[in-house]
């Protein structure tokens, strides 16, 4: 078990989500940052879709009762073990009693801490990722215990030195293709879009990234169609809204443009405040 | 059988978009669910899941590796040679709804902006039946089609925070049911003790689209009893398979 001492600003368990499930209306969630999570159940040698605890610009305080090894990605933090300094994308084993803190922020937005076969909450629609009304937690408060594998560290893998690239975090360049209703924006207005930085504002979170910045338009409304992560909404008041992972499966603003999915994990590691720019690739 | 001229677009890295003419109507629900249906029974490995919208469908493949161009070919291909059979029976459920004041807290605003009594609002309510496009903005959440005119309210200028499970509203040219508390701004006129949304079971809505709803009004009496047998899991929702 993990205990939860001090909960951070905003953590839940995620895996890679729900997929299949959105003809009910269901959004797919999974970790914002589906890369950096990938990253530390590589590192501990677990499957691609363990389950990981995702936490936000202020980390939670843990306490390990049972032996395990964990490792920490995305968001760096001054991690320590019993007051020791751990290092970000390594294999740490940790005994129990052993208490998890972090520091100071260093960069970053989302971290991510893996344990050995994963965090066991419970599996509904074949995901472990919170979600309101579907789960029964939709994040972690200060006192609740997290059931852990059985499944014992070993020392396999630990070798393996998996860096995070820079542009991870540091990248201001936000790859996109273009929207489904692109077209309808006036070319003006296109060119406004790659040319102009936008910074993300502090109304974001795992539904959606707002733009601090307006693009001006007189687009209509859409009929309610499907929408993805990383879709661009376009409102008519000319706000950008960015869809992320737990995103409603439908909506009817015109969708602008659609981030690649690197770009929906580089996104994630922004912070309220921070610049960029959308590039935009060919298909 | 219709035969629409349907748009094909890439929308990200691992998904296609095919768009129908953009309107409203049961023929291209019709066409939609046909197509989706065939192309589930080719059972095409590639693909992970198809959802619908009111005029558009997204297919969703399994990997990066998946070559777009190719699988929008393949699609073109499978809309022409598509050949018209059943796609299961759709059903007719029937939703009891309480239009008691306790729950339609917009009930009387309604009534004097419509200039139609509580009765006949309730009565043209209840007496249509309506079509289920699609779900989505919410789990469970029905998107129904078949609201008549006379209802037709703008959604309120300022939303409430929280509206009631169950809550049945009025937005605009539609109306609903909150499968979950949320915030909203539909115009609330009744509330049904149904559960629209179980994500433990694995059907976890109840009606799926081309399925057509009918609310059944009952007494706040009714509804408590009902209530208590949804919690229960002793209540059976009325339903009926509706022909051709």
């Amino acid at each position: 078990m993990v205990e939860v001492l001090k909960a951070g600003l905003y953590d839940s368990i995620q895996d890679l989500g729900r997929i299949g499930y959105q003809q009910f209306g269901v959004p797919i969630s999974g970790a914002m940052d589906g890369y950096s999570a990938k990253l530390a159940n590589a590192i501990l040698g677990n499957s691609d879709d363990a389950a990981v605890l995702e936490f936000t610009l202020i980390a939670p305080k843990l306490k390990f009762h049972s032996n395990t090894a964990i490792c920490i990605t995305g968001m760096v933090s001054r991690a320590k073990i019993n007051g020791q300094p751990i290092e970000n994308n390594t294999f740490v084993i940790v005994k129990e009693n052993d208490l998890l803190s972090f520091g100071d922020r260093i960069y970053g937005c989302r971290g991510y801490l893996a344990v050995i076969g994963g965090f066991q909450t419970e599996k509904v629609m074949q995901s472990r990722s919170f979600y309101t009304s579907i789960t029964e937690q939709h994040r972690l408060k200060t006192g609740d215990y997290l059931k852990v594998s059985h499944e014992l560290a070993t020392t396999k893998n630990t070798n393996a030195v998996l860096k995070t690239p820079k542009e991870h975090f540091e990248s201001t360049e936000i790859e996109v293709f273009k929207g489904i209703d692109y077209e309808l924006i006036d070319t003006d207005y296109k060119n406004e879009l790659f040319n102009k930085s936008f910074t993300v504002s502090s109304a974001s979170n795992r539904m959606a990234y707002q733009l601090d910045e307006r693009l001006e338009n007189s687009l209509e409304p859409i009929i309610t169609a499907p929408v993805l992560p990383g879709t661009v909404q376009l409102t008519p008041s000319g706000q950008l809204l960015i869809l992320m992972r737990d995103c409603q499966t439908t909506g009817g603003y015109p969708r602008i443009l659609q981030l690649s999915e690197m770009a929906i994990n580089r996104l994630s590691q922004k912070t309220p405040g921070q610049g960029f720019r959308f590039q935009l690739s060919p298909h | 059988m219709d035969h629409f001229k349907l748009t094909y677009s890439r929308y990200s890295e691992t998904s296609i978009l095919v768009e129908w003419p953009q309107y409203i109507a049961p023929e291209i629900l019709s066409d939609i669910l046909l197509f989706k249906t065939y192309l589930l029974k080719e059972n095409s490995e590639s693909i992970i899941q198809i959802t619908n919208a009111y005029s558009s469908i997204l297919i969703t493949y399994t990997s990066n590796d998946v070559d777009i161009d190719t699988q929008i070919t393949t699609l073109k291909a499978k809309y022409d040679s598509r050949q018209n059979f059943e796609i299961g029976p759709q059903k007719l459920w029937k939703i009891p709804v309480c239009y008691d004041f306790s729950f339609g807290l917009d009930l009387e605003e309604l009534s004097k902006a419509k200039k139609l009594s509580i009765p006949e609002i309730v009565r043209i309510h209840s007496e249509a039946i309506y079509k289920v496009y699609f779900i989505g903005f919410l789990p469970g959440f029905l998107y129904l089609g078949g609201l008549d005119k006379l209802l037709f309210t703008p959604r309120r200028a300022s939303p409430r925070s929280q509206i009631e499970k169950g809550a049945i509203g009025i937005g605009g040219e539609q109306t609903g049911v909150y499968p979950n508390a949320s915030p909203g701004g539909w115009n609330i006129i009744g509330n049904s003790p149904i559960a629209f949304f179980n994500p433990k079971l694995e059907q976890p809505c109840f009606a799926k689209a081309g399925d057509c709803i009918q609310f059944v009004p009952v007494d706040f009496k009714t509804h408590q009893e009902i209530s208590s047998q949804v919690k229960n899991g002793t209540y059976k929702i009325e339903s009926e398979v509706l022909d051709g």
